[in-house]
């Protein structure tokens, strides 16, 4: 039917639906324009950000880069003891908060009954999570580095960075154990397995490549974590590794730090800079992204 | 089955001793559980403590409301933090000027307008920005923000306020939109298929339906951020110039509560009056801090209870 | 005393919070008959299930009073341990919930729990339990594989052979073929028919002609009372109230 062997009413009608059907659209099409730029401008400036320092860093990276000491006041030679102080305060880290987070998570999950004293805990988690890490830093040094008289050292700097990683294993490993489907915890307890048995054999094992996948993400931040370790054990410079607890140590994310505002001479040592951020970003991205890759290969599994 | 065995008489092992056992695992994880009550009610007691004594020496109010910040002053010396309140206030500031309008718009878009490919590959993308530890994001401050932005505003360097912003508004982004998106997916199907029905279009449900229905899952959104930007450290120290003075605007340098922590914790010998101003200020930004995630925490409450309807 | 009793149910109240659940329940089990749970949705016979394992003591709000005695012994007395209880009672699910390990593993899990470790005697135990569980010419060399890849109607009989392997005397059974095909329902049902000869079996239905073929007797549940219960064929043939008529005959549900 044509428009025009309409009555002329109805006509009009369909007319103006047409007007504003355009009129809508083209205010439509502008409104998701606009978003769709604002999204495009947030990875735009993520690409140029890993573009930067990639391409300038990435002729810096060599084997002896990376397992060489620095030489001549930090201005020539590697990062070695960066890198090795990070893996130690990483596993020190790690040591400090994995168990206490996973517990903590068990008993939210598993045990905590709907009251006041879960809700105390369950808020004290968040808040935790808010507080500024150079708050933990003035902790680590009233706490461990004074009070508890362990000095600057890789132990009072890991227990420190244990502290602020908490909030995010135990959020992680309570999600792994929410995923476990509440029937392998009845099913097991009704065959008679105790409350602990069912959580151990069935409930944890379930749980655990997600738990691992929290740890791995909270290691990750410390990793990167710069105040925290500013007082409580990170050197600006040491002639030898650390080989105690009690040692002070050099760290990745640190380095970074003094080799771009603190050196003596920061234009000559830029190209250090660099590939120190360039490892620093590799290291930390790299435990990302295995964290994520597991989690998405056993949650496929699980499905079965 | 004989079945003449009654069914309370544990057969094998004591049932004493079972029992024993699971009441202690069950003691034990609760112990774990409460040790997070312990960290957060030690950091509140050991900084409060030290405020005390700060304020003792200096007294609250001047604390608070004095511009002057001399420390090792010659003569006397002066502990006013309200100018670093105010360097503080004003990068977060700068941070969600322009981080609260690029993210809710980003999360909105990856909600509701996004193609499922474009949301597998640039949700990740996000992701990792978030991953970039924020010292990365200071040096690039200092080797891309700065040069840039002395040149396009004519400074004689760039280590300034904007800067400071520009950095926090970046590092809030990935935090304001995964929380944003997650609050505008949650919206139920039905508003949105009503609107719909009615004849709106997508974007008129999107601007009148849903962002409204997620208004406070978006809030706490931008609290999140804001916590996020008040407490950062090492972005603020490398980008901003750290100057003492009081800043006249977003091209001055300006020196933030954490930095002035971070700055000064080294040198300074403990139990001085300025060792304890430090832990003073440590307990204003855990007061803000806390502050803003009571308040996304309340917000979240709220979305919540939006969803189960 | 009467010996072919083995679960005595007396006024037992069951509530969630401020919502009874169950009213005055009273009911008797005898040994080795299979009894029918029926009743609409909603009407309290999963719940009363699941307080013959005290399985409903996984939930805070729960709050009971009356007594469930079986073998004589109140088991919601302060005395009883729940573990041995729950061995003794078994119960299979609405949905089939094999553990994810190995069919094998699923099999023992229960055995290793209670203690027993000889790869012998577990070897013997699990071949039995699948035996009588009409699985182990299905699975016999498959018992290293996951659980997982089973048919639904398969899950659901390795998980009634998971529960026969702890060696109860009740077997509770919760709407137990609801997820599962015809065929697979039958093999259940006839399954169920052979096991009762050794265990008491106690299961809850939506299906009338279920409970119609496999129970010796019916206990019709409505709003948390137990309206009517007694032997099946009368149930089905000439019930007493009007209510358990109509909810027979389909004309609520």
């Amino acid at each position: 039917m044509k428009k025009s062997q309409l009555p002329a009413p109805l006509g009009e009608l369909a007319a103006d639906n047409g007007r504003s059907r355009g009129h809508h659209s083209l205010v439509e099409g502008l409104a998701f324009g606009l978003l769709r730029l604002s999204m495009l401008l947030v990875i735009a400036a993520i690409f140029f950000i890993f573009y930067d320092i990639f391409s300038k860093g990435v002729g810096m990276i060599s084997w002896e880069f990376i397992t060489a000491m620095p030489r001549r006041g930090m201005t020539e030679g590697g990062i070695w003891p960066a890198v090795l102080g990070t893996v130690y305060i990483t596993l020190i880290t790690a040591a400090a908060s994995v168990p206490v987070g996973v517990f903590a998570a068990i008993y939210l999950n598993e045990y905590a009954k709907k009251n006041m004293f879960t809700r105390v805990i369950r808020l004290s988690i968040r808040n935790l999570a808010g507080v500024p890490s150079i708050v933990y830093g003035l902790f680590g040094v009233a706490l461990f580095v004074r009070a508890l008289e362990l000095g600057t050292s890789l132990l009072s700097a890991g227990l420190t960075l244990g502290l602020l990683t908490l909030p995010v294993t135990i959020t992680a490993s309570e999600e792994a154990l929410k995923a476990v489907p509440d029937s392998f915890r009845e099913g097991a307890l009704a065959l008679g397995a105790t409350k602990w048995q069912a959580i151990r054999t069935n409930v944890i094992p379930s749980a655990l490549p997600g738990i691992i996948t929290g740890m791995i993400l909270g290691i990750s931040r410390a990793a990167g974590e710069t105040a925290p370790i500013l007082f409580t054990g990170a050197a600006f410079y040491l002639a030898s590794l650390p080989n105690s607890l009690s040692s002070r140590f050099m760290a990745l994310p640190y380095h970074l730090f003094i080799m771009s505002t603190q050196h003596h001479s920061i234009e000559k040592v830029r190209p250090i800079a660099y590939g120190t951020a360039l490892v620093l970003i590799g290291l930390v991205v790299t435990m990302n992204m295995s964290a994520i890759l597991l989690r998405a290969h056993y949650r496929k599994k699980m499905r079965g | 089955m004989s079945g003449s065995l009654s069914p309370c008489i544990k057969t094998e092992g004591g049932l004493f001793l079972n029992r024993k056992l699971e009441t202690a695992i069950a003691y034990f994880f609760t112990l774990n559980g409460a040790f997070v009550i312990f960290v957060l009610v030690g950091i509140f007691a050991l900084l409060l403590s030290s405020s005390f004594a700060a304020w003792q020496d200096v007294g609250l109010i001047s604390f608070l409301t004095e511009r002057v910040w001399n420390p090792a002053g010659f003569v006397s010396s002066q502990f006013g933090i309200f100018t670093k309140i105010v360097g503080t206030l004003m990068v977060t500031a700068g941070a969600m000027l322009f981080a609260v309008p690029l993210g809710v718009a980003t999360a909105a878009y990856l909600a509701e307008v996004a193609s499922s490919w474009e949301r597998e590959i640039f949700k990740p993308v996000i992701e990792l920005l978030a991953a970039v530890p924020s010292v990365v994001l200071g040096f690039f401050g200092i080797v891309v923000f700065s040069p840039l932005l002395a040149r396009i505003f004519n400074l004689p360097n760039g280590l300034n306020a904007l800067n400071g912003s520009i950095l926090l508004g970046l590092m809030s982004l990935p935090t304001i939109i995964s929380i944003a998106e997650d609050a505008l997916t949650a919206v139920p199907k039905e508003y949105k298929e009503a609107s719909l029905a009615l004849g709106a279009t997508r974007w008129q449900t999107l601007s009148r339906i849903i962002i409204p229905a997620a208004g406070s899952g978006v809030t706490a959104a931008i609290m999140l951020g804001i916590g996020r930007s008040l407490g950062e450290t090492m972005t603020v120290i490398m980008a901003t110039g750290n100057a003492l003075q009081f800043p006249s605007d977003f091209f001055s340098s300006v020196r933030t509560m954490t930095a002035t922590i971070a700055i000064e914790l080294g040198e300074v010998p403990a139990h001085t009056t300025h060792y304890y101003t430090l832990f003073a200020i440590g307990f204003v930004l855990f007061s803000m801090t806390f502050l803003v995630s009571l308040l996304a925490d309340i917000f979240l409450h709220r979305a919540s209870e939006v969803k189960k309807l | 005393m009467e010996t072919n009793l083995v679960i005595q149910v007396k006024k037992l109240n069951l509530y969630y919070g401020k919502f009874q659940a169950l009213k005055e329940v009273n009911m008797e089990i005898s040994r080795q008959e299979v009894t029918a749970l029926i009743g609409p949705s909603g009407c309290g016979k999963s719940t009363f299930l699941r307080t013959l394992n005290r399985l409903n003591d996984l939930i805070d709000s729960v709050q009971i009073d009356g007594s469930v005695s079986i073998d004589g012994k109140n088991i919601y007395d302060k005395s009883c341990d729940v573990v041995a209880l729950r061995k003794k009672v078994g119960m299979v699910f609405q949905k089939p919930n094999p553990f994810p390990k190995t069919i094998y593993e699923n099999v023992a899990y229960g055995p290793r729990v209670h203690g027993i470790r000889e790869r012998k005697k577990l070897d013997v135990i699990v071949e039995k339990s699948l035996r009588e569980a009409a699985l182990w010419d299905e699975v016999k060399d498959d018992l290293n594989r996951s659980a997982l890849r089973l048919s639904g109607g398969q899950q659901q009989r390795l998980c009634i052979a998971r529960v026969l392997a702890v060696e109860p005397d009740v077997v509770l059974m919760d709407e137990p073929t609801s997820a599962l095909d015809p065929i697979a329902t039958q093999k259940i049902e006839d399954l169920i028919r052979e096991l009762k000869e050794k265990f008491t079996i106690v299961i809850v239905t939506h299906n009338m002609q279920q409970a119609a073929r496999v129970s010796d007797s019916t206990a019709f549940f409505l709003n948390g009372e137990v309206l009517e219960m007694g032997d099946t064929e009368i149930m089905f043939t000439r019930p007493l109230d009007q209510r358990t008529e109509d909810y027979i005959t389909g004309k609520f549900g």
